[in-house]
């Protein structure tokens, strides 16, 4: 694959042709595909991602994330459709793509025989850099990622956690337009979670890095992303900043856990005024409403003279997962724990009020 | 995580990524498989312990009896030639690419804007500076044994070149295996696929004392002219047709190798 020549003017300027594309979509994508033999992993996305904006793709394992951050990575190929990233075919001009992308991917990609500061001064003499800036960047990265003497101690002795950050810091190295961010936080700890959420911020608001994350967690991606996308069995099946996708469903939501006759239940809660949907799903009667704190009431009354025990009846504001609820038919799952979710207490710590209602 | 202070995120805003051209990306990535090698002495010593071994058993073993059967035969400087494969072939960074592409660092490199080429030529060059260097010792223990190049001391300097691509050509088998399996035992066995080609050839009686198929088949090895060539260094002098022949047989063991290896590679970014 050749290099085109290295050009007279800073990397920042580009082509007409291509810097009209990308100037304000760093990352862009039409009917993007993958297919792996008879399987669709990816199945024609469409994706537009603003510069200076946080997009949040979300879904669980198994949707597409993974292959959708390794073909705009240039790792791999399409199958079909076209996508730009930092204003550069992935396909025709991938050198150029590299050299304006950072990436994080899911599992650390590092030397262990390296020291911290090798890896990082070997990154980035790869991505062209000067040794005074070379200098630089370590010095800076390594109180970043809150490294420090670490740095100088190879690879194999630092924890997970210290990876991870070192990982992003050789993300890092060359100051990035895009950077690509593979489910950043799976496997760390709630301090380094918060603590990548930080420097995430960080760089989106001081250096207006344009950020594509993945996240199999519903509440990474509220809390961080200006624009969620949520992919589902390789399509993209909603699209829209966190609140605008929580308002689909409703501004709040009470979860009813019942014993008895749902459908019964049901019927006599969709007569309740205030109340706009209601769906059962298991033992559970979810039931939207704008206003729950004046409707948690009637509801109770109206679940306590049917013909069900209520075991617990929970009044919440609306969560991603309802949304991915809406737009999938299934609940959000996840691979962390045995497979159990993060949404349960993603709605956890919305929740505003709980009743435990006995009969 | 400490945050910046805005005269530094100015400064970090203004470095960018640059191109750094071929040359500059190959010696950035043979000087990480090379500064490995401190590391992994294991990978290395070994085959000069090998070659040692043989050497110096079976000059013990048919010295007396090849030197009796033809007149003026130096078996010492024969043998070297053999000696000098067994610890140069097989001896490559292979393995160190396996646990790169095993702990994702592969994908790494595959991120950064060098020339995916540059990445194996980079490990390929390494290579040949590692060879260089473990031919040292063994042409040590061979002038210790009493042996002299008829070349003299230009022809020593090209019996390593030669005895370092013919590692190099070979090298690319190692990597094509890497980088088809990512498998650390299949890249370690293939040591093994050179035993036929070092045995059913010259490797410890001159071709004219070879018989029936085993000379037929020495006649196809190319490893038969490789040898042929290095020892014409120390006996005959400078014997351009047997040099030739030898650069010529390095060359087809290279070419299919590299082939192997590109292809591999081709596949291996084909896949993800």
């Amino acid at each position: 694959m050749d290099r085109v020549p290295e050009p007279a003017e800073p990397v920042g300027s580009r082509p007409m042709s291509t810097a009209i594309a990308g100037a304000d979509r760093p990352i862009f994508a039409q009917g993007l595909q993958r297919r792996f033999g008879e399987v669709a992993a990816v199945d024609g996305l469409d994706l537009a991602v603003g510069r200076g904006e946080i997009y949040g793709f979300l879904g669980p394992n198994g949707a597409g994330k993974s292959t959708t951050i390794r073909m705009l990575c240039t790792l791999l190929g399409p199958s079909g459709g076209t996508a730009t990233v930092a204003g550069y075919d992935i396909v025709s001009a991938p050198e150029q793509v590299r050299l304006r992308i950072g990436v994080a991917l899911q599992d650390v990609a590092l030397d262990p025989k390296q020291t911290g500061e090798q890896l990082l001064r070997l990154q980035g003499r790869l991505y062209g850099l000067s040794r005074r800036d070379i200098d630089h960047r370590v010095t800076e990265l390594g109180k970043l990622v809150d490294l420090g003497d670490a740095l100088g101690r190879r690879i194999d002795t630092y924890s997970g956690g210290m990876r991870r950050r070192l990982d992003l810091a050789a993300a890092l190295v060359h100051n990035p337009e895009v950077l690509f961010l593979d489910e950043p936080t799976t496997g760390l700890d709630p301090v380094s979670r918060l603590r990548v959420w930080e420097e995430v911020r960080r760089l989106n608001r001081e250096l207006e890095m344009t950020i594509f994350l993945t996240t199999q967690y519903l509440e990474e991606a509220d809390e961080l992303a200006h624009r969620v996308g949520i992919i589902d069995a390789g399509r993209l099946v909603a699209e829209g900043s966190p609140e605008e996708l929580k308002r689909r469903v409703g501004n709040d939501v009470i979860v009813a856990r019942i014993e008895g006759d749902t459908t019964t239940a049901q019927a006599a809660l969709q007569s309740l005024a205030g109340v706009q949907t209601v769906e059962v799903r298991g033992d559970e009667l979810i039931v939207t409403t704008a206003d729950g704190a004046a409707a948690i009431s009637p509801v109770a009354v109206a679940l306590n003279d049917g013909s069900v025990r209520v075991r617990d009846l929970t009044l919440r504001t609306t969560s991603l997962d309802d949304v991915y609820l809406e737009v999938t038919g299934t609940r959000f799952r996840t691979g962390d724990d045995g497979g159990e979710d993060s949404a349960e207490s993603d709605a956890e710590t919305k929740k505003r009020e709980t009743v435990e209602a006995k009969r | 995580m400490t945050l910046l202070d805005p005269i530094r995120a100015t400064e970090a805003s203004q470095i960018r990524a640059r191109p750094a051209g071929f040359g500059h990306d190959l010696r950035a990535i043979a000087g990480r498989a090379l500064s490995a090698v401190p590391n992994d002495l294991a990978a290395v010593v070994p085959p000069v312990l090998i070659s040692f071994f043989f050497f110096i058993v079976n000059v013990a073993t048919l010295e007396r009896i090849t030197e009796s059967r033809i007149a003026g035969f130096d078996y010492t400087a024969f043998q070297m030639a053999t000696a000098i494969l067994l610890g140069v072939t097989g001896v490559s960074r292979a393995p160190s690419l396996v646990l790169d592409i095993q702990n994702g660092y592969f994908d790494r490199l595959l991120l950064t804007p060098v020339r995916r080429t540059a990445i194996l030529l980079g490990h390929l060059a390494a290579d040949v500076a590692v060879a260089i260097v473990l031919t040292v010792p063994i042409i040590v223990l061979g002038f210790v044994l009493g042996v002299r190049f008829e070349a003299g001391p230009l022809g020593v300097v090209v019996f390593m070149v030669l005895a370092a691509f013919w590692s190099l050509s070979f090298a690319g088998f190692g990597y094509a295996v890497a980088l088809k399996t990512g498998n650390p035992a299949a890249v370690n066995n293939m040591f093994l696929l050179f035993f036929p080609f070092l045995f059913m050839t010259s490797s410890y009686v001159p071709r004219s004392q070879l018989t029936g198929w085993l000379n037929t088949v020495a006649a196809w090895n190319p490893v038969t002219y490789l040898l042929e060539g290095l020892r014409s260094l120390a006996l005959r002098g400078w014997q351009w047709d047997e040099l030739g022949q030898a650069a010529v047989a390095i060359a087809l063991v290279g070419t299919l190798s590299t082939s192997m290896c590109f292809a591999a590679l081709r596949g291996r970014i084909r896949r993800g």
